[in-house]
């Protein structure tokens, strides 16, 4: 056997074998492929018809007006924006200085078990149904009290808010150079001065990221309103009565029995999508590309 | 020994010797805020535990499987809902995992920055989203288009086989898992692709230099390297498939009833508790509503535990936060 005909055997069969291989490559290249284009039909088909039958029903009356009674086509959903802006901003400072404290004590404290246990419920957290947090501040306040409350919405939607922004916190801090700290320290600086003005103000842009963020996701929340807040077809500014908010209003229309009901459902939905989009876009022009952040 | 003169717990903290009162402010407000976070956790168990004492004295562990579900006459059982919310999560996984794994390789091993990052960046948009307008869409476009293109294609072409039969309405148990898959996509997406990142550069070019097609090093070196990573991912997206509300609520159509063919109508635990909660008949159907609660909430509190675990064990050292 001359060992060059076997070589070129090896040759012709590795050809083929080759093609194959190739065909494989490009076959999976653009199954790929197609699978990144189909992810992101969906957002637009969503964003599509959001503005198709949004923009009919959005108008001046939808922001200034109250609900009519049910049945009376008009009226507006002004009860639910005062309502969502109260319980939003009241959910913030109740949950934003918890989230700060908690993420501080992660990078500051959490080298250790204790800190590794905490990290870990934040975590857990972070993935607790929504749902359930409102049944638990159902029992929690609104059963004693005997009465909904915005305030109860407000305490449910903070509870949502702590994981997002502790970690991120955390994350910050840790990303301050140490020898930012060092500088502080060496200066005869004490820890919580050098926390509280030096790092602090240092991570502060990633804080507010995360703050932004987690307030955009908040304000899409309907079901931890649903037992807390519960809702409330007049304009109230009283924390300690039941309130509206988009996302509990929107709910009600879109099983509601009439038109004008799901018209005004899907102008809330573009209205809220366009805010919550808004926050998206600008944390991402302003604090830069990525949302996962990384060391 | 001018350190005895210091109150016991600053003097505890004798690492620095510069002791302030400041510092210690500092550190016992940071601390509590901490302590909060575990009061939280163990309250949210407690209060449900406390609430759902009748429904568990009453009906036991057959509250699980049981099917009847009578507010008037008083006996409830989870099985429907347990169901329910079992075939919409699972299915919901699978088709997203496959997608966004497909969608992660495609954007951290082929496409080039200027277009994976944009892309990347409108997949995960769809996670800001908020379900009540999943939801919306999910009943008026998606099941509309369902109902009378998508359905009766569907029956006609492969009614044959079983569970693909039956009669495509804008709700049911379809619409559901569709919607739930496009709202884990994302969550899967993004952990598939931070750890696919995280894959080592010279795992890629020991086996290209072995003359390895692009397919193949994703194939031999790199999925199974990412392999735990990715499935920490899908779980984490199945925890929040099994916690989605409103989406669901809005599509699945709301049935008690255990479904038959693939456009029936169902419940799923968290849909029949947003349903019936606010206007429960009796003490005990509230009871049992917020057992549901409370098994949603074990379940997953497990699924998470789970899959924190399996993403950590792979990006550790990394740092990566995984945003919900």
């Amino acid at each position: 056997m001359n060992p060059r005909s076997g070589a070129s055997q090896l040759f012709l069969a590795s050809e083929g074998l080759y093609r194959r291989r190739r065909l494989a490559n490009r076959v999976m290249t653009a199954v790929m492929g197609i699978a990144a284009a189909i992810a992101v039909i969906p957002l637009f088909l969503i964003l599509f018809y959001l503005l198709q039958k949004g923009l009919r029903g959005l108008s001046l009356d939808l922001l200034t007006q109250d609900p009519n009674r049910p049945g009376r086509p008009g009226g507006g959903v002004r009860n639910s924006i005062v309502g969502s802006g109260i319980m939003v901003g009241l959910a913030t400072a109740i949950g934003v200085p918890i989230a700060i404290g908690c993420g501080v004590f992660l990078a500051e404290f959490g080298q250790n078990r204790a800190g590794l246990v905490i990290r870990f419920l934040v975590d857990v957290m972070a993935g607790i149904p929504s749902i359930t947090v409102g049944l638990f501040i159902y029992g929690l306040i609104v059963l004693p009290q005997k009465q909904f409350t915005a305030f109860a919405g407000a305490v449910a939607l903070a509870i949502i808010l702590l994981p997002v922004v502790a970690r991120i916190t955390e994350e910050m801090v840790l990303l301050v150079p140490r020898s930012v700290r060092e500088a502080a320290y060496a200066l005869g600086a004490p820890r919580w001065k050098t926390t509280l003005r030096i790092v602090l103000p240092t991570a502060l842009p990633g804080i507010i990221t995360g703050v932004l963020l987690a307030v955009s996701r908040i304000a899409g929340e309907a079901a931890p309103l649903l037992f807390t807040a519960l809702g409330n077809q007049f304009n109230s500014t009283n924390v300690f009565h039941a309130m509206d908010a988009l996302p509990l209003r929107i709910f009600v229309y879109a099983v509601g029995p009439y038109d004008y009901w799901h018209e005004q459902a899907w102008a809330m939905s573009l209205l809220l999508v366009t805010i919550i989009l808004f926050i998206s876009l600008a944390v991402r022009a302003i604090f830069g590309s990525r949302v996962t952040v990384r060391q | 020994m001018a350190i005895e003169s210091v109150p016991a717990p600053l003097a505890r903290r004798g690492l620095r010797n510069r002791l302030k009162a400041g510092d210690w402010i500092f550190t016992t407000l940071v601390s509590a805020t901490a302590a909060l976070v575990v009061l939280i956790v163990l309250g949210l168990f407690y209060e449900l535990i406390s609430r759902a004492l009748p429904s568990i004295r009453k009906f036991g562990l057959p509250f699980l499987w049981e099917t009847q579900w009578n507010p008037v006459r008083e006996t409830f059982g989870a099985g429907t809902f347990i169901v329910g919310t079992l075939i919409t999560s699972v299915v919901a996984l699978v088709l997203a995992t496959v997608l966004a794994v497909l969608v992660a390789l495609f954007l951290v091993e082929i496409a080039p920055p200027w277009l994976s990052r944009p892309l990347s960046y409108l997949v995960e948009l769809l996670a800001a989203i908020p379900s009540v307008v999943y939801g919306l869409w999910g009943v008026f476009v998606m099941g509309v288009f369902i109902r009378d293109y998508f359905g009766p294609v569907v029956v006609d072409t492969l009614g044959w086989i079983p569970f693909f039969d039956g009669t495509p309405l804008i709700t049911g148990i379809f619409s559901a898992c569709l919607i739930l898959t496009i709202m884990i996509l994302p969550t899967i997406m993004a952990v598939s692709r931070d750890v696919i990142a995280a894959v080592p550069n010279s795992q890629r070019e020991g086996i290209m230099a072995l003359g390895a097609t692009r397919w193949e090093a994703i194939r031999i070196a790199i999925l199974p390297y990412a392999r735990s990573g990715v499935m920490g991912g899908a779980i984490l997206g199945l925890a929040r498939a099994v916690g989605e509300t409103l989406a669901v609520t809005l599509v699945i159509g709301n049935k008690v009833a255990i479904p038959s063919t693939i456009f029936d109508p169902a419940y799923t635990m968290a849909s029949v508790i947003a349903n019936q909660f606010t206007e429960v008949e009796n003490d005990m159907h509230r009871s049992a509503l917020i057992e549901i609660a409370l098994v949603l909430l074990v379940i997953t509190f497990v699924i998470n535990v789970v899959a924190r675990l399996l993403v950590w064990r792979v990006t550790r050292g990394q740092r990566v936060l995984v945003q919900e």
